[in-house]
């Protein structure tokens, strides 16, 4: 199969506005986020402005359309992957959670009807942080989200949602939540739900990373919701579509973290001494940490790969997938290593290796949290 | 704007070198697999080197004397370096050993554009040359050598041994580095050109090899032989003085041919990947990209992941002939992609003669060919160990004094 891209040229430089916005979400990664970092992950909560502040930073709003109090610009896969990067090398979970809306967002534009846009999006060009989520994950060792267990039965006009969520960000306080569940005989669908819907209830879990992030069991029992909920209406929902989107920014999320690891164990190594000199003049760390920046660039285009299909039209399922692979699989192994590199002291909660490695161990089996 | 897919001029360059390995070196690859040292006659139609004199040679000497102007602010060149890089991996995916003797396309002819004056150019240019660098106590560690060049005069007449030089014995002009004065270093080394039939150079053996025996790899005894002074390659005199910077340009070369390098692991690795999902879709294996990894057959999983380090080693090999045809330093990334693309060209070719059984370690395919063909590329133009090296001291700002 070959396809032209709409660009002929291969190229790795950013649009002007991705080099500005890039600016921007990196001053904002380093000030907002990693500062607050360690504190985040100790108290289990970002700081009490946090959501607040990511309005500033305007992303939310600019894929809304003009008419309904956005600024109507088109959605660009290539600048959200960025943000997700850019984000995460300041802390994976606060990205996670700044980007939870956008992803609903996203999504809602992406396969909602006009009346759905209508209804739905113009409370987040309001003024205040609007919490919003993807609810996908279920509870289980081996998820497929090709395989869900949460159902909407068809009643009436209505549909009427039963099951079990995992990892949904802001749970039950999320002003929406879109659920993918399973309708019987017609495959997956989402559905715009509130938060506070009757019969939802949700519980706070507790992970080995991604601690500051309120992430939630959501518990659906018998929730009926109207069929305009049904994103799409009598459309079928592209879940491939919209798990592929997430998986992109899944691997942006672990490009960024990977990036943090390797500036940090960088500048460690160098100035750490051992037997007389500079650890780093030994070829056994030297090395490691090489192989960190070959592997992550490697994942890195990967991921831009991807999104840059995604942008332009062309097929990008299979991209996609190994993107996330590849972040997965070499994220988690730049994770061990920037621990190791930093022997005993990686070990201690005073330095943030360890921090990034129980966040890079969620890499691989995140979906649908954070879409581009 | 971002895009990582080839278009244009590229994308039709792509197609026709595919169908060059598909009709040209694909029927050959088992023949001259089997048949070592003979020389690849059939290859001569791929010998796209222009006749001296005539128009299309005027046209390249013209282009080769050209000052390549840096892209002006906003442009974007896929350019020479990424053509290289796509062409080389499509004859690599039809046979590595037989790209690499393509006539004309010898790693001399690499230094002799990237070092040589324009009057070299001119007279070397059009000889199908190979590089002779390593010794038999001299790998790896290229200032080292012990090879002399001695200024006779209007002449200089050149010492030593050298081996694993690649079409050695099928080049016209051999490119060999030699040391003016051994206590001085890296200082001293030079390149010169050596034409086949100068008296005192002399092959004396062709290695057997594990793979690409397609292409010879000759041992070169060099006994008081005579090259006219111009024969050092590039400007006097920066090459003549003890100027360390004389021999940074010599090492330039690997820069440049690096990457290819890595397109030839690309091309094996996915030769070898294509041929094995295509016996293993017989038996039902079907790599639809959906399965969470952890309920994907083993033998589904480890495609996938093959699949994934495949494209991260071609995307980096990209960017580095990108970046090079964009007027980007890239030393690093050059040796970052030679690293991922030796490194898992190699653990692909392997890992498809293992999945694929008796079947694959057969030589009735070329699977366990492709095997054994990938693993030289691991090595050459900078072992995985020496790619880690540079990246490492580029990373981390170590000097060779430092991070030995």
């Amino acid at each position: 199969m070959t396809e032209q891209p709409v660009n002929p040229l291969f190229d790795l430089t950013l649009t002007e506005e991705q080099q500005l916005m890039r600016d921007t979400v990196r001053r904002f990664a380093q000030t907002e986020l990693r500062a607050a970092s360690r504190k985040s992950d100790e108290a289990r909560a970002v700081p009490d402005d946090f959501y607040g502040k990511t309005l500033e930073l305007g992303f939310q709003a600019v894929q809304i359309p003009e008419a309904l109090g956005g600024y109507g610009a088109a959605r660009s896969p290539i600048s959200n992957m960025l943000i997700a990067e850019d984000l995460a090398y300041g802390d994976m979970s606060m990205a996670i959670g700044a980007l939870s809306t956008l992803s609903f967002i996203n999504t809602v534009l992406d396969q909602g009807g006009a009346a759905q846009h209508q209804a739905l999006l113009p409370a987040f060009t309001a003024d205040g942080f609007h919490p919003a989520a993807i609810a996908l994950m279920e509870p289980s060792t081996r998820f497929d989200p090709r395989k869900l267990k949460t159902t909407a039965e068809k009643r009436g006009g209505s549909y009427v949602l039963s099951g079990e969520k995992t990892m949904v960000p802001f749970g039950a306080s999320a002003s929406l939540l879109l659920v993918i569940a399973e309708v019987q005989g017609q495959g997956p669908a989402a559905f715009a739900v509130a938060g506070s819907a009757s019969g939802i209830s949700a519980e706070r879990e507790s992970f080995m990373g991604l601690r500051p992030l309120q992430l939630c069991r959501v518990k659906l029992d018998s929730v009926e919701v109207p069929a305009a909920a049904k994103l799409g209406g009598d459309k079928p929902f592209d879940l491939e579509r919209m798990v592929d989107l997430c998986r992109i920014g899944t691997a942006a999320l672990a490009v960024g973290t990977g990036q943090a690891v390797l500036d940090y164990v960088k500048s460690y190594c160098n100035e750490r001494s051992a037997f007389g000199e500079a650890i780093t003049h030994r070829q056994s760390i030297a090395f490691m940490i090489a192989d960190i920046a070959i592997e992550l660039d490697g994942m890195r285009l990967l991921t831009y790969r991807a999104a840059s299909r995604a942008e332009q039209g062309l097929p990008f399922h299979r991209e996609a997938y190994l993107a996330r692979l590849q972040a997965a699989d070499k994220g988690m192994k730049i994770g061990t290593d920037g621990v190791q590199l930093l022997g005993g002291h990686g070990f201690i909660r005073e330095h943030p290796v360890e921090l990034w490695y129980r966040n890079l161990r969620a890499v691989s089996l995140l979906e649908g949290l954070v879409s581009v | 704007m971002i895009n990582l897919e080839l278009g244009g001029q590229l994308l039709g360059l792509d197609q026709l070198m595919r169908s060059v390995a598909i009709n040209v070196m694909r029927p050959l690859s088992r023949k001259y697999d089997r048949q070592e040292h003979d020389v690849p006659v059939e290859l001569k139609v791929l010998d796209r080197r222009p006749k001296p004199g005539s128009l299309e040679a005027a046209a390249a000497q013209k282009q080769a004397g050209a000052k390549r102007d840096k892209p002006k602010k906003g442009e974007v060149r896929n350019g020479q370096a990424m053509a290289a890089i796509v062409s080389i991996e499509n004859m690599s995916w039809g046979d590595v050993g037989l790209m690499l003797s393509i006539p004309g396309a010898g790693l001399g002819n690499a230094a002799i554009n990237a070092a040589g004056t324009p009057e070299q150019k001119q007279r070397f240019g059009y000889l199908y040359a190979s590089m002779a660098i390593t010794e038999p106590a001299s790998g790896s560690d290229s200032a080292s050598i012990s090879t002399t060049a001695r200024d006779d005069g209007d002449a200089w007449v050149l010492n030593g041994e050298k081996i694993f030089v690649t079409a050695g014995d099928r080049c016209e002009a051999v490119v060999v580095w030699a040391t003016l004065d051994k206590s001085k270093g890296k200082a001293a080394i030079k390149s010169f050109v050596i034409e086949k039939g100068t008296p005192g150079m002399q092959v004396v053996k062709l290695e057997h090899k594990l793979g690409i025996r397609a292409s010879d790899t000759a041992t070169i005894l060099l006994d008081e032989c005579r090259i006219p002074k111009g024969n050092l390659l590039g400007n006097p005199e920066l090459a003549a003085g003890g100027n360390r910077a004389a021999f940074g340009q010599v090492m330039q070369t690997f820069d440049n041919t690096r990457p290819g390098v890595a397109a030839m692991a690309i091309g094996c690795a996915r030769a070898a990947l294509d041929l094995t999902i295509e016996l293993l879709a017989k038996e039902g294996v079907q790599l639809g990209y959906d399965k969470p990894i952890w309920d994907a057959s083993a033998i589904e999983a480890e495609l996938y992941r093959m699949e994934a380090d495949w494209e991260a080693a071609r995307l980096l090999t990209l960017r580095a002939a990108w970046m090079a045809d964009n007027g980007e330093p890239n030393s690093m990334e050059a040796s970052m992609a030679k690293a991922k693309a030796g490194r898992v060209g190699n653990a692909i070719t392997l890992r498809c003669v293992e999945l694929c059984g008796s079947i694959g370690y057969s030589e009735d395919l070329l699977l366990e060919k492709f095997a054994r063909d990938s693993k030289i590329l691991d090595i050459f133009e900078g072992t995985q160990q020496i790619q880690q090296l540079i990246v490492a001291r580029r990373l981390l700002g170590k000097s060779s004094a430092e991070l030995k």
